[in-house]
């Protein structure tokens, strides 16, 4: 990492440097970055294929089940618990978006109403949890 | 001055950032490895690895050496494209994470408006690639392991986006930068003791480690979603989940320890230093606490973390607003 801060001579601006530029150029390196992984993983896949042995049989394609001869495919249905643990996820997902733009500007509203609010809506929110409580669906 | 004049083209910075962004991941895949199997090796009263280098510290070398020499097998059965695909989708969120870590007061990749919510929503699509993953692999146990995974995976996001959302109303900001700049006087862990935490816990159940490792339970289910995977695959899913045990870590630094601030040390040092200290703490958890079942993991976090960081959250926001 010495090297890595050697590269910034102090005469620089670096706030400018890194923090400014446009949003274009700031969304270009999560461009860049996705493309780089791509690149990564092709090649550390790729490389293996050139060194690796290649060992013979048939037995070393079929599916690991501890030595057992799979019976037929995993393509089969699941605990439905996992779709209602998901429709409560949804609903308290939305609900923590909503709450971020609150979040932003929390501290300069006056007066307890916006706090007030807040706690009904959240009250909502939690009323729907202890119905899915009530209902069993946290019995497994 | 050369130098300069590269440094503030589009080019330069790309090159500079990509090459010290893929340092500090290539340096954290072995460290975080090797500390891991150390720290374990120690806490069992074992020594680990110690064969190659001083302490076994390139062991992870010679690992990523022997599993690059392996075959890359794609058993029968297996759905090729998906299969194929899971390990990108594992992998590209771990690297865009590193581009809004602030290391220092002058590196940073790019600092976003919205920085906070860039890493969370990102961190989310690895759960896609590890259900991909385990669908695709056409095995019970792969199968079984994916669905876990989604379920504690978006089941914990709740409490940890409920935690840091006590930053947000202190700072008014989602820039990581002002985050960590507003602590230069006190770190958010004092008056933010609770929310911490809960982010530690929901980061570790993030990252499916032990206790919340249900999703791999190596005794049950073999190795969950990559039982099927091999060779450099594999080691991607696994370079992944060690990437992503740094990231997690490097965030709680940057939301509750004061990110680089403090005091004789330059702040990349002061960074590292406390990065680690998290991750010091993960893998401790991780040899300390046996597994936990499914249940119990589900109803910790909906009737236990999620309602306690709502019931924070309330009360910060009416603390701030008798003062």
């Amino acid at each position: 990492m010495q090297i890595f801060i050697c590269y910034y001579p102090n005469g620089l601006s670096l706030n400018t440097l890194i923090l400014g530029g446009s949003v274009l150029e700031s969304y270009a390196y999560v461009f860049l970055f996705s493309i780089i992984s791509i690149v990564f993983v092709t090649i550390v896949t790729i490389v293996p294929r050139i060194l690796s042995p290649k060992a013979i049989g048939e037995k070393k394609l079929t599916t690991y089940e501890c030595g057992e001869e799979p019976i037929g495919d995993a393509w089969i249905q699941f605990n439905v618990r996992y779709y209602l643990v998901a429709l409560l996820f949804v609903a308290f997902d939305v609900e923590v978006f909503f709450l971020i733009p609150w979040a932003m500007v929390y501290k300069n509203l006056q007066g307890i109403i916006f706090w007030l609010e807040v706690f009904l809506f959240l009250v909502i929110l939690v009323l729907a949890l202890a119905y899915a409580w009530a209902k069993g669906v946290f019995e497994w | 001055m050369e130098l300069t004049s590269l440094l503030n083209t589009f080019l330069g910075k790309v090159i500079i950032s990509v090459a010290g962004v893929m340092v500090v991941f290539t340096f954290n895949a072995l460290i975080a490895v090797w500390l891991e199997r150390k720290i374990s090796g120690h806490i069992q009263l074992r020594l680990g690895p110690m064969e190659v280098g001083p302490h076994g510290l390139l062991q992870s070398a010679a690992d990523g050496l022997k599993l690059i020499c392996k075959e890359i097998i794609t058993p029968q059965g297996v759905d090729k494209k998906l299969f194929g695909v899971a390990p990108y989708m594992v992998f590209f969120p771990s690297l865009l994470m590193f581009i809004v870590i602030p290391f220092s007061d002058r590196l940073q990749v790019q600092d976003l408006n919205i920085g906070l919510l860039y890493f969370f929503s990102i961190s989310c699509i690895a759960t896609i690639g590890i259900f991909m993953a385990g669908w695709a692999s056409n095995n019970k146990y792969s199968l079984m392991g994916a669905v876990r995974s989604i379920a504690q995976s978006i089941a914990y996001e709740i409490p940890i986006i409920l935690s840091i959302l006590n930053i947000v109303v202190l700072t008014q900001s989602l820039k990581l930068s002002e985050i960590v700049k507003a602590q230069s006087n006190m770190w958010f862990i004092i008056p933010q003791f609770v929310p911490f935490i809960i982010y530690l816990i929901s980061a570790i159940a993030e990252l499916n480690r032990t206790p919340f490792d249900i999703p791999e339970a190596e005794s049950e289910l073999v190795a969950g979603f990559h039982t099927e995977y091999s060779g450099m695959r594999f080691a991607i899913f696994f370079m992944a989940e060690y990437t992503n045990m740094f990231l997690v870590s490097a965030m709680a630094t940057t939301l509750f320890l004061g990110g680089w601030n403090g005091p004789l040390l330059p702040p990349i040092v002061w960074f590292f230093i406390k990065t680690y200290a998290i991750v010091f703490i993960i893998i401790w958890v991780r040899w300390t606490f046996p597994r936990l079942r499914p249940d119990q993991l589900m109803n910790f976090c909906w009737k236990f973390l999620t309602p306690l960081a709502l019931i924070n959250l309330l009360v910060t926001t009416f603390i701030l607003k008798l003062f």
